[in-house]
Order: structure tokens, then sequence, then C-alpha cells
């Protein structure tokens, strides 16, 4: 029987609350992200069978009904239109399509993963003075790369938060296009070369959880894996000394070696990292004497914008000054050594540009 | 003898014996196989003398129903081809996650998932949809042939050219390891220096040219060959639905041939359109693909919508329910097709507004889609339903779709997305809705027009043994991906560390291997029909086997090279169900000559000549290049100087071919 095909899913997506004990890691998730990411995938999925379940019923039903060989059906070869019958099959869509365009509207503003968090879980908001954990991710080909500015660490290969404070992400990628993603905390984002992404996230419960490379990046791919520490505020700390007690420093001799293609490499730590490395990264600007691009496209722009201002004084002056700024930062074409790392520490931080645009203003 | 290395990189480009992958049994094994069944089959066209029949009567054809039924065949051989990469991705997968590391590489199995892509839509799904399309819709619309037949015969040799270049990459060289869509910095030339996306990027470019114009050839038909009487609201919705798909292919196929001549100049002249640095953006090339890629899939589908509403109503003896919705529903889903794109990357981290902006034009899609399948649903109510093949595979469609428009509609929320997009459920996803949909659908109207092409029909006994096989074998095989979705684990994965998924991965491999019995059935459906095409049950004396509704049933199976002897008038929907409702009397008499066009091998020549192009575009063989570049101009132009293009089936003629039909309905002939 036809029916009976389409049950398990229909079952399985009802029951998935039920089902959802052990490895069913995006129906059972550990941050609050992603719960509320789980439940809306519920909710919607509950939405749609109140139309689809019909649908399925009434096909067997009809398709059971009115057999050839079933006389006693009637059989009416002119019914072709009726004015209130369309006027249902049409309404019925709109109407759970307007309930779940409303659901979406409010939801993708809610989850997005730009946006900093504004509770803890679900129970739990949170308290206005706490500074969330930021860790700055790479993609290497083929392994990740998080670096922790308040701490002065990095690892490769594997990643930690303590439970219950937030983490934000700044992402990007040395080369490939991956998508940084733990199913067991959040949704993923993509890690882009040249720019910077963003994610927004909390862990809730202590564990140790997948993370990999969602995104297909060649050879080495199926080896981008790490493991995510979900850890208590004590073993968090015992992990940073962990890390800080390690030989080696992240400079960016170093991280070139690194970010050499290699498959499944182990875990690796770093004690220290060379101050503005990731921006560098982002800049794609790491190798001595390569311009970074945001000071490329800020004299393209201001060669394009000062040609376009010719007419207006105003505009050009402060064009001018812009140029004059420009000269003050990191590397420009015409210092390609850049004014060094002093220089580099007081910029400010690269956040809040919107999505995956290049990182050339501030 | 050893000719000097510059010599040989000017004469054989980058081509060298190391291109030849002996080294991998699997493929020697493979090659092993394909050259003998080659050989097979060319000794037996040289042994029965067929070369001059397959040349004159169907290569250098421009009767579009000889170009429909190549392009057919064209897709089942490459289906197999395919089939054969997903029960490999299958297999190895499934051993993967038991504990080993599978049997294939991860440079062969990144090749096999890309191919299996590439294949599956430009050279299995759209060449059946084009057949079909070329097949039917002229006789639906009574037209004698399409608008421009020598264009339609040069549209399908450039989409088999294609086909070839592809096949062509297993056995010389690579194919590419980026996935079916090819996105930068993966496909630019740093990631991807070799072969392989080379030739991706000319075998989609020449097949491309062959759908665009196959494209404009069917909507220029549609608009100007209508026969009197059929206004648009009275076009057969199945003409409705590629008159759409043909829109979209004119209207999005340019910027697949952009976006991949701009990667193109990337590889081949150091552009930085798509590059990380000098100022290129690959997300440029992720927006430009989808832009092409969401229309592609309606491309697809909506000529299965099309093929399902004949057949409902056909099978339920009913007309459709609802055809003035139901072609407002088509033309609303064309337009919004090109609104949907970003949904794809939703990940991409655009602002919440444009995500949800996204989200909801492509939940919008599925209002007029939802309206689409209550207007089969009654359809069918009160009806005389009668189960044949095709209306089984309607059934299982109805049942089949629903789900996978549902798990669509919930990856079109973009915080759902998050967690779901290029996961396993994505892929179960849009294997649902593309085997549900478009291969139930195309599958329904191959079984349903083949007594129409062949005179006799395909056997229901393995017709039945095919749908059930594809219809559960469907469930077994993405049922466990979906769940492995929900478990976290994402798509083009080679090498697995928990083995508790093994489970799920044997269970899809079986389920893979009841879609083989399937296919195996499905072509077994017609040898044995073509064994019993004598016999009453099978053979089709009257044209209308079905007692069908549009006008390819008011003329003979198969039809005659004019399609009609004189040109149909129509005066309702349904115009054939109209006739016979009004005791229409076929004419007996008064046959006049039947001007036709002139079958030429232009087509074929010009085709073979772009393959020896991407070859040699591929290799770096820059001489050939220029070469079979300047040939195929040349031999275009000196196509314009045939004048000899058309003639005339005498009067006499039309009138044997109608007396003979005639004497067939009457019974008189043995069938």
């Amino acid at each position: 029987m036809q029916r009976v095909k389409a049950l398990p899913l229909l079952l399985v997506l009802a029951m998935s609350p039920l089902l959802a004990g052990c490895q069913w890691v995006i129906m059972a998730p550990a941050g609050d992200i992603a719960v509320q990411q789980r439940d809306l995938i519920l909710v919607a999925t509950g939405l749609m069978l109140l139309i689809i379940v019909p649908v399925m019923v009434l096909t067997v039903l009809f398709a059971w009904k009115y057999r050839q060989s079933n006389r006693k059906a009637d059989y009416d070869p002119d019914f072709h239109h009726s004015t209130k019958l369309e006027i249902a099959i049409w309404g019925a869509p709109v109407a759970i399509i307007l309930v779940l365009g409303t659901i979406t509207w409010i939801a993708t503003h809610r989850l997005d993963p730009y946006a900093p968090l504004a509770r803890i879980d679900a129970a739990r908001p949170l308290a206005a003075d706490v500074e969330p954990l930021r860790v700055e991710v790479v993609s290497l080909d083929w392994k990740w790369l998080f670096i922790y500015p308040q701490y002065g660490i990095a690892t490769i290969n594997e990643l930690a938060a303590p439970v219950d404070r937030p983490i934000a992400f700044r992402i990007t990628s040395s080369n490939l296009m991956n998508s940084f993603f733990v199913p067991a905390l959040a949704g993923q984002i993509y890690a882009m070369a040249g720019m910077q992404t963003q994610l927004h996230a909390v862990v809730n419960e202590a564990g140790v959880f997948d993370g990999f490379s969602a995104n297909y990046t060649g050879h080495g791919f199926s080896y981008m894996r790490f493991k995510f520490h979900g850890l208590s505020q004590d073993g968090f700390e015992a992990w940073v000394a962990k890390a800080r007690a390690s030989d080696d420093a992240l400079t960016r001799a170093v991280y070139l070696d690194v970010e050499r293609p290699s498959e499944a490499d182990p875990v690796r730590y770093f004690s220290s990292v060379d101050a503005g490395l990731f921006l560098r990264i982002v800049n794609m600007c790491v190798p001595e004497g390569k311009a970074c691009l945001r000071d490329i496209m800020r004299s393209d722009e201001n060669r394009i914008s000062g040609l376009g201002r010719m007419g207006n004084p105003a505009a050009l002056a402060s064009a001018r000054l812009e140029k004059a700024l420009a000269g003050d930062t990191l590397c420009t074409p015409q210092s390609p050594q850049g004014t060094g790392p002093a220089t580099l520490a007081g910029l400010p931080a690269v956040g809040g540009a919107p999505y995956g645009v290049r990182i050339f203003s501030e | 003898m050893a000719l000097d290395g510059n010599l040989q990189q000017l004469v054989f480009g980058r081509l060298t014996f190391e291109a030849i992958p002996i080294h991998e049994p699997i493929l020697v094994g493979t090659f092993a196989v394909v050259a003998l069944i080659g050989v097979a089959v060319l000794a037996a066209i040289t042994r029965y003398r067929l070369w001059g029949y397959l040349w004159n009567e169907w290569f250098t054809s421009v009767d579009h129903k000889k170009i429909g039924i190549m392009y057919i065949i064209l897709a089942l051989v490459m289906f197999l081809r395919g089939l054969a990469d997903a029960l490999m991705l299958r297999l190895h997968q499934a051993m993967a996650s038991g504990g080993g590391e599978g049997y294939l590489t991860p440079h062969h199995y990144d090749q096999i998932f890309t191919a299996h892509g590439v294949i599956m839509i430009f050279f299995v799904a759209m060449p059946l949809v084009t057949g079909l399309m070329n097949y039917v819709m002229p006789l639906q619309i009574g037209a004698r042939d399409v608008a421009f037949p020598f264009l339609n015969n040069f549209s399908f040799w450039m989409t088999t050219s294609g086909a070839v270049l592809v096949m062509m990459s297993l056995f010389v060289g690579e194919f590419a390891q980026t996935g079916w869509l090819a996105y930068p910095p993966l496909s630019g030339i740093d990631a991807s220096p070799w072969v392989g996306v080379d030739y991706y990027l000319w075998s989609l470019q020449i097949a491309g040219v062959g759908t665009t114009l196959s494209g404009i050839n069917l909507i220029v038909t549609i608009v100007k060959m209508r026969c009197p009487g059929m206004t648009y609201m009275r076009m057969p919705v199945f003409t409705w639905t590629s008159l759409c798909t043909n829109i979209l292919i004119v209207a999005t196929f340019p910027v697949l041939t952009a976006v991949l001549a701009l990667l193109a100049l990337d590889r081949y002249v150091g552009t930085h359109f798509f590059t990380n640095d000098g100022g290129g953006n690959p997300m440029m090339y992720v927006n430009l693909i989808w832009i092409w890629g969401h229309p592609e899939v309606y491309i697809l589908v909506l000529p299965a919508f099309g093929i399902f509403s004949e057949v409902v109503s056909t099978f339920s003896g009913k007309r459709l329910f609802g055809y003035k919705s139901m072609v407002y529903a088509t033309a609303a889903i064309m337009i919004l097709s090109y609104l949907v794109w970003l949904h794809h990357f939703f990940t991409m981290g655009s602002g919440a507004t444009v995500n949800t902006f996204f989200g909801i034009t492509t939940m919008i899609i599925s209002i007029p889609t939802g309206a689409k399948i209550f207007n089969w649903l009654f359809t069918m109510y009160r009806g005389r339903i009668r189960f044949d093949v095709p209306m089984m595979w309607t059934v299982g469609f109805m049942l089949t779709f629903v789900i996978g428009g549902m798990t669509g509609v919930l990856l079109a929320v973009p915080p759902a997305d998050f967690v779901l997009h290029n996961s396993l459920f994505l892929v179960a996803h849009f294997h649902n809705t593309i085997i549900g949909g478009v291969v139930f659908g195309l599958f329904a109207g191959i079984v349903y027009w083949f007594p129409k092409a062949f005179g006799f029909k395909a056997d229901p006994f393995w017709g039945k043994v095919s749908f059930w096989c594809w219809q559960i074998g469907f469930w077994v095989a993405f049922m466990p991906i979906y769940i492995l979705g929900l478990m976290g684990i994402t798509r083009r994965i080679s090498q697995f560390e928990d083995t508790s998924l093994n489970i799920f991965f044997v269970t899809a491999a079986l389920g893979a291997l009841l879609i083989l019995f399937g296919t195996l059935a499905f072509v077994a459906q017609f040898a044995v029909g073509y064994l019993r095409r004598k016999q009453p049950a099978y053979a089709d004396a009257t044209g209308d086997p079905w007692n069908g509704r549009t006008l390819e049933w008011a003329v003979s199976s198969p039809p005659p090279a004019y399609n009609f002897a004189f040109t149909p008038v129509v005066h309702d929907l349904d115009a054939w169900w109209d006739m016979k409702e009004r005791g229409y009397a076929r004419p007996l008499t008064g046959f006049r000559p039947v001007h036709m066009p002139h079958y030429t091998g232009t087509g074929i020549i010009l085709s073979a000549l772009s393959l020896v192009l991407g070859f040699a575009l591929i290799w770096h063989i820059w001489w050939l290049s220029a070469m079979s570049f300047a040939a195929i101009i040349v031999a275009a132009i000196a196509h314009t100087f045939n004048y000899d293009r058309d003639y005339y089936i005498p009067a006499g003629e039309v009138a044997a071919t109608e007396a003979a039909r005639t004497q067939l309905l009457a019974g008189k002939v043995a069938s």
C-alpha cells in the first residue's frame, strides 16, 4: 500500500522529540540556539502536517473509492470546476503560509547568527555585564584554527567553551569555502576567505560534541573534524592553562607553515598568538610585504570617490581626510611592511560589518 | 623517436599517457566492459547493415518525433551511468561507516558524486524533459513539426556531445571533484589545476547551447504553430508547462553560460572574477549559479506536473479539475522561481531581513504547488480511475512529493536551514522531490506515450514491478538519509568515525539496490512489450489506447511523418475528447501534398566539431582548438548555402498512408 510507505516519515517526524534521546543531535542539541532551531523545525513541520496529512489521506481515499471497479461510486465526468472548492484549494495553503511566514520573520530575526545573545536558555536571561567568550575561527586546508584573543591562545582542531557563557565567533577562511558547524551548539555559517562572518551561541550542557566543515572542500574534507568541549568554568580554566603550557607560539611565520594543506591533523595548542593575526588573515596579508585587502580597497575607493567628488569641495575634503587616516593604518601599498603590531592593536575591532562584505572600513 | 618536450606539448597540449587511468582497477574494468559492449553494438550495426538506416532515418532526422525518441534514449543510457555512480557511492558509504575506509580513494569518490549530480541533472533529467516535450507537444497543438526542425536536430546533437565529453573524462584524465555546481575557489585553477573542472565547463557549455536553442525552438513552436481554434486557454496543460519551462530555459541558461564562461576565463587567462584575491569574489559565482540553478529545478518539474495533469485526467475519465487555476499556478511558479535563489545559501551570512525575504518567497511557491496537488485530487474525485501504470506513478508521486515539498518548505525557514543545510536531510529532500516529482513524472509520461511512439503498449506486469521497486526502494533508500541528516551528518563525506551510522547507510544501499531492480524492470517492460507487440492486448491499432483527451491521440500510433493529414480545428479544451463526443469523422479523401523539411547531417557534423573543440580546449591543444573552431564556423556558413531545404510528400502517398490507417481502424489488417 502506498500510504504505508509514507507513514514512517510522518511517524518519525511526529515522534522525533521522543526518539531524540540519543544520537539525533539536531533533535537533541546541547545549546540554546540549536534548541530553538530544533523547536522551529518541529513547529513548522507540525504546521505543514495540518495540510499534508489530509492531502495524503484524501489521495488514498479517492484513489480507492473512485477505482474503476467500484461501480457504486459517483461518476461525474463534467465536474471540473467549483468556485468554493477553488477558494479552499488556494486559501488553505495561503493560510498555512501566512502563519509560517510570520513565524519565519520572527524566528529569523530572533535567531540571526549576527545578533548577540539575549538569554542563556529559555529560563535564564543574560546578565548585562557578562563578557562573551570571543573565538576567532579560521578554516584552513583541511583543519580548523581557533584563536582566543581574550586568552592569547590558539588551537588546531579543538574548541572549548565554558557552559552557559555566550560565545561570539568571528569566522573566516584561509582559502577554500568551508562551513563552520557544531550541530549540538548552533546552526552553521560559511567560512570564506577575505571575508568575515559571525555566529553567536551558547552551550548549556557539559560534554564533548562533534564539529566539522559542512561545506565540501576537496581532498581532505572528510577529515576536517574537531571536538567541541563544553566545560565547567574550572574545567575551562584548566584547559586554557593546558594550552598556555604549550611550547608553540603562533607567529605569522608559524601560521604560514600551519596554513599549508594537510589532512587529519592532530590537536595542537599555541601558548601565544601574534597580535592582530586574525585581522591579517581576513585581510589576506599574513605574508610579510603583502598588502591588506582593506587598504587596497580603501585606496581604490579613495581614488575613485576622489575623482567622483571633484566638483564638491566638502566631499573632496572628507575624502582627503579619509586618505590621511588611511595612511595611519597597518600596511598600505606605500608602506607594505606596515607600521607594526602596536598600531594594529589600536585598531578598532572589525565587528559590525554587514555579512560577508570585505572588511575595508571600520 | 622521442618527441622533444616542447613539441609534444605543442601537439598534444597536456595530454600524455599518464592521463589514462590504468592504475585505477575500477576504471580499467569499467572501460573493458564499456569497450566490449561498444564493440558488440558496432559489430551488430555493421553485421545487419544498419549504418545507412541509422544515418538516413535517425541521425540526420529533423522529425521532432524521432529527435524526441533519441533524446529519451540518450537520457536512459546516461541514467544507467548516473545510477551506477549512485550505487558506487552507496556501497562506499556503507563500507566506510562500518569501520573500514571504503573502497574508493577521495580522488575517485569526489569525482563520482560530482559526476552523479551533473549527469542526472544535465544528461538525464534535461534530455528526458526535452525529449518528451519534443515528441508530444507538437502533436498536442496540432502542428506538423517544431518551428525550426534543423535547429532541433542540432540541439539534440549538441546535448549528446556534452554527454560524450563527460563520458570521455572517465577514461581520459579525470572529472571535476567539486560537487555538481563547482563552487570556486575550489573549482579555481589553484585548487583544481588539472582537467576535471575543464571537462565540467566544456561539457556543460556545449550541452547548454543545445538546451538554449531547443528552448527557443519550442517557445516559437507553441506561440506560432498552434492549430486553428487552439487559444492559449485551450492548450493542454502539458503544452502549458512546456511553454513555461522553455521560457525559464531561455531566461536562465544564458546566466549559466555566462557564469561558466567567467569561471573559464579565471582558469584559462587568469582573470579574477571568482578568485579569493585580485578583487574577485567567489560568492558572486554562488549567487549567479543559483540564479540559474533554482529555476532549473522548476524547468525539470513543471513538465512533470504537466504529465501528471494529462495522466490523471485521462485515467480518471474526467476533464482536469480547475484547468485555469492550473495554468495560473504554473505561470506563478515560473515567475516565483526567479525570486528564491538565495535560499541555497542562507548560511552565507546575509542579514536576517534578506534571509526572511527569500525564505518567504520560497514558501509562497508552495501555494500554487499545493493548489496543483488539490486539482489533481479533485480530478480523481468522482472519476472512474483506471490504475494503469502511468496512473500508478501519478498516485505514487502525489504521496511521495508532498513529503518532499514539506521538507523543502522546512528548509526555507532560515534558522532551520542553518542546522539542515548541506546535511543529508537536504540530500534526502531534493532526491525526494526530484525522484518523487521529476523521475516519477517522466516515467509516467514515457509509459503513457510509449504506445503512441511505437504502436504497442509496454508490458503492464513489468511496469508495475518497476513502479513498486522504485516506490518502495525510494523510501528504503532515502528514509535513512533523512534520519542521518537529523543526526547531524553532512553530505559529500567519504569517511565516518561513528560506526553506529552503519545500519542507516546499509539500509540506504539496499534501497538503492531496489531502485536498480526497478530500473531494470522499467527497461524490461518495453522489451516484453516488444516481444508481445502483435497480441491484441498490446498492439495499438486505434492510435488512442488509453481513451485519451488531447490531439496526439487523434493520429495513428506511430504517427505518420507529417503528423496530421489535415490540420485539426479545435473547439474546446481536451480537443480530441470533444471531437469524439461530437462524433468526429476522419476525412478519407481530398488529401493534399504535405510540405516537409529535408533531413540534414549538418547538426551532427557541427556537434562533432564542437566535441573536438571541447576536448582540445580541455587538454590545451591550441592548434586543434583553433582548427575545430574555424571548421565549425565554415560548416555553419556552408550550411546556409544549402538551398535544398524542403520537399513535398505527394498527395498520393498521404492518401495511401491514410488509407492504410483506415483499414487498420476497421480491423481489416491483422495488427
